[in-house]
């Protein structure tokens, strides 16, 4: 194993440099440290100006997303070790704008993961008095996978439609919407079918498959979308008949 | 996208995919493996022009034919947005790869129509 690593980090400050550079740093080697861990080591002891989100550490935050050697992944679970022998390139995650470094920007998918009302819809809400809305495992097990989501973003920069398409829905949040329409207490799936069979929605999906192979919660946005692409087309058959939903 | 169209492409291309998938490893089986090197007898050509008049053998074929045709029409249309990003030419790659399906399915059609 080697004493040091060496991390060629991307560095751009959109205001005053007109496109980011690679900046090289050498860090201790150590078995049990992840990128993130790196990351910290040089914002601590090399260069301060460093600019990255991070918080959790252990994979439920979602906030540390970048690109490591060209692969979105959650920093901290990527091993030093597995990417030997370096230099580790880490970049912010791609199609996002940056605002400085290894930060971007995500107000886009909010603004998208709004329009798809990722929360449960009822047509009436039932009087306090009597009690909970109830749901057996089965029921949970339906949407639960795609709960699990934690908008870490490394499926929109996996995406190769979202990069061509930025209007492009996008698999988190399709998969979001497909976790309440999945859920037995919710009514909503029919106020988010316009948006989600609409122009940016999942029609603008071909199945890469990428958004599913970098989910680091095994969320499987991709099946969420050719799940979603049937209920679309089924609603879309039953249009046709005379007395069909419309 | 999101054109009314869209879910009635996709629901042949879907139909394309899963004919391909199950029956087309059958076939490349049989004709491709099988029978060129012998594990299984080939069948006399009497017993295959016999089978091939019938009705259903000719819906199976056309079936078989038509269905992938559309799914690599669909398939390769977005190869040709995505992948070679010439989008703005939709007009020319629909009426290509849908029509190139259309008259595959029709040629197969006439020529299944037409077994003596």
């Amino acid at each position: 194993m080697p004493a040091t690593v060496a991390l060629a980090v991307a560095r751009y400050r959109p205001e005053e440099e007109p496109a980011p550079t690679l900046q090289t740093y050498e860090v201790p080697f150590r078995e049990d440290w992840v990128v993130l861990d790196a990351l910290n080591y040089i914002k601590d002891r090399l260069d301060g100006s460093l600019s990255f989100r991070w918080s959790c550490r252990m994979g439920v935050c979602g906030s540390c997303g970048m690109k490591v050697n060209g692969t979105p992944v959650l920093t901290c679970a990527a091993f030093l070790s597995e990417h030997l022998p370096g230099p580790i390139r880490v970049e912010p995650l791609d199609y996002f704008p940056v605002v400085r470094d290894l930060v971007v920007d995500l107000s886009d998918f909010m603004r998208k993961l709004k329009k798809v009302k990722p929360w449960i819809l009822r047509e009436e809400e039932k009087p306090l008095a009597e009690g909970e809305y109830r749901q057996t495992p089965d029921q949970l097990d339906a949407y639960k996978q795609f709960s699990m989501c934690i908008n870490c973003m490394l499926c929109y920069s996996a995406c190769p439609i979202y990069g061509l398409e930025p209007s492009f829905i996008g698999p988190a949040a399709i998969a979001l919407a497909q976790r309440y329409n999945m859920d037995s207490r919710d009514q909503g799936a029919r106020e988010r079918l316009e948006i989600l069979s609409g122009y940016d929605g999942i029609w603008q999906c071909t199945f890469v498959g990428e958004c599913t192979k970098v989910c680091p919660k095994n969320v499987d946005p991709a099946g969420a979308i050719q799940q979603y692409k049937l209920t679309s087309a089924v609603h879309w058959l039953k249009t046709l008949l005379p007395w069909g939903a419309r | 996208m999101g054109r009314p169209i869209t879910p009635f492409l996709w629901l042949l291309f879907s139909v394309g995919g899963t004919v391909s998938a199950l029956l087309f490893p059958v076939h490349l089986f049989l004709t491709g493996l099988a029978i060129p090197l012998g594990w299984i007898d080939p069948p006399r050509y009497e017993a295959l022009i016999g089978l091939l008049r019938h009705p259903i053998t000719r819906l199976y074929l056309f079936v078989i034919i038509a269905f992938p045709l559309v799914h690599w029409a669909h398939r390769f249309r977005y190869t040709l947005y995505d992948g070679l990003q010439i989008k703005h030419l939709t007009a020319l790659i629909v009426v290509f790869c849908y029509g190139a399906a259309l008259v595959g399915s029709a040629a197969a059609a006439y020529l299944l129509w037409n077994i003596p």
